[in-house]
């Protein structure tokens, strides 16, 4: 089985990257338990550390960063976001994939926590994200059923020239889906547990 | 070459395992935690993985330690 994927992964899915070609396309609904994991996990963690927004009087007791770190945070944010989106965007290209490039995007909103304590993250905005990008992911695999050979089949799209960036049929969307999900879901957890925590 | 450069990271591996493990001090536990999971994502590297490398350093030693940490002030403050 294992030979197969490897002499004939390129020519039937269409995608450099042999694991992504794996993952999403011949393991595809292993992938959605991974999915369906993460999401759990999220709700549950959510669930138990419900924010208070009425807790203002904290805000004033932290003590300032320091000015290296604001520095050089303004300016490694915007290229960890960038290399994140990069990583996620060629996942079937390159070494790397939804998962990394979510994980990236959530190290890179870690760092803008430790810069500046006050932040605030709009999670009506995290929340509504990850929940079209987790349907949207779930859609695409049900049009595999209904269009082409399995769930989440990436041949519902034209596979295109190999190597390039729009090829591989619908992995790029599919990757795009998942780095977005997962990365507003670990943001949604690690600010849950950065504003629950002078709670007695 | 590369067997010499394995062999060694496994062995520092293990003896920040074991840090990890007998140390006193929490925060140094996490600490050794998470080094344990960057070299663990070098050694992947070594063998020819290179999505698991990724994943292992972003979320291994990256975000299970920030994790980590929040928990651990948690659970001083209901201490005091």
């Amino acid at each position: 089985m294992a030979r197969h994927y490897a002499e004939h992964g390129a020519a039937e899915v269409g995608a450099a990257n042999l694991v992504s070609a794996v993952v999403v396309t011949y393991r595809g609904f292993d992938t959605l338990g991974e999915v369906t994991i993460l999401f759990l996990a999220a709700a549950i963690v959510g669930f138990f550390l419900k924010v208070n927004t009425r807790d203002n009087e904290r805000e004033a007791s932290l003590r300032k960063t320091s000015e290296i770190l604001i520095t050089a945070s303004t300016l490694l944010i915007p290229t960890i976001f960038m290399l994140g989106v990069y990583i996620f965007m060629n996942g079937h290209l390159t070494p790397g994939g939804g998962f990394q490039g979510g994980a990236v995007i959530a190290t890179g909103m870690v760092l803008m926590i430790m810069a500046k304590p006050n932040v605030k993250f709009n999670h009506k905005l995290l929340a509504f994200l990850e929940s079209v990008s987790g349907v949207g992911f779930v859609v695409i695999g049900v049009l595999g059923v209904l269009l082409a050979a399995g769930f989440l089949d990436n041949r519902i799209l034209p596979l295109g020239n190999f190597g390039s960036l729009l090829s591989a049929g619908a992995i790029p969307i599919i990757y795009v889906l998942i780095g977005l999900k997962v990365g507003s879901e670990l943001t949604n957890i690690l600010d849950s547990l950065k504003e629950t925590q002078n709670e007695k | 070459m590369s067997i010499v450069l394995a062999i060694f990271l496994g062995l520092v591996i293990l003896v920040l395992a074991a840090v990890a493990i007998y140390h006193k001090n929490l925060k140094v536990a996490i600490i050794a935690t998470g080094v344990v999971g960057l070299f663990a994502s070098v050694l992947f590297l070594l063998l020819a993985a290179p999505d698991v490398a990724m994943t292992e350093a972003s979320i291994g030693s990256g975000l299970s330690t920030i994790i980590f940490f929040y928990v651990l002030n948690k659970i001083r403050q209901s201490n005091d």
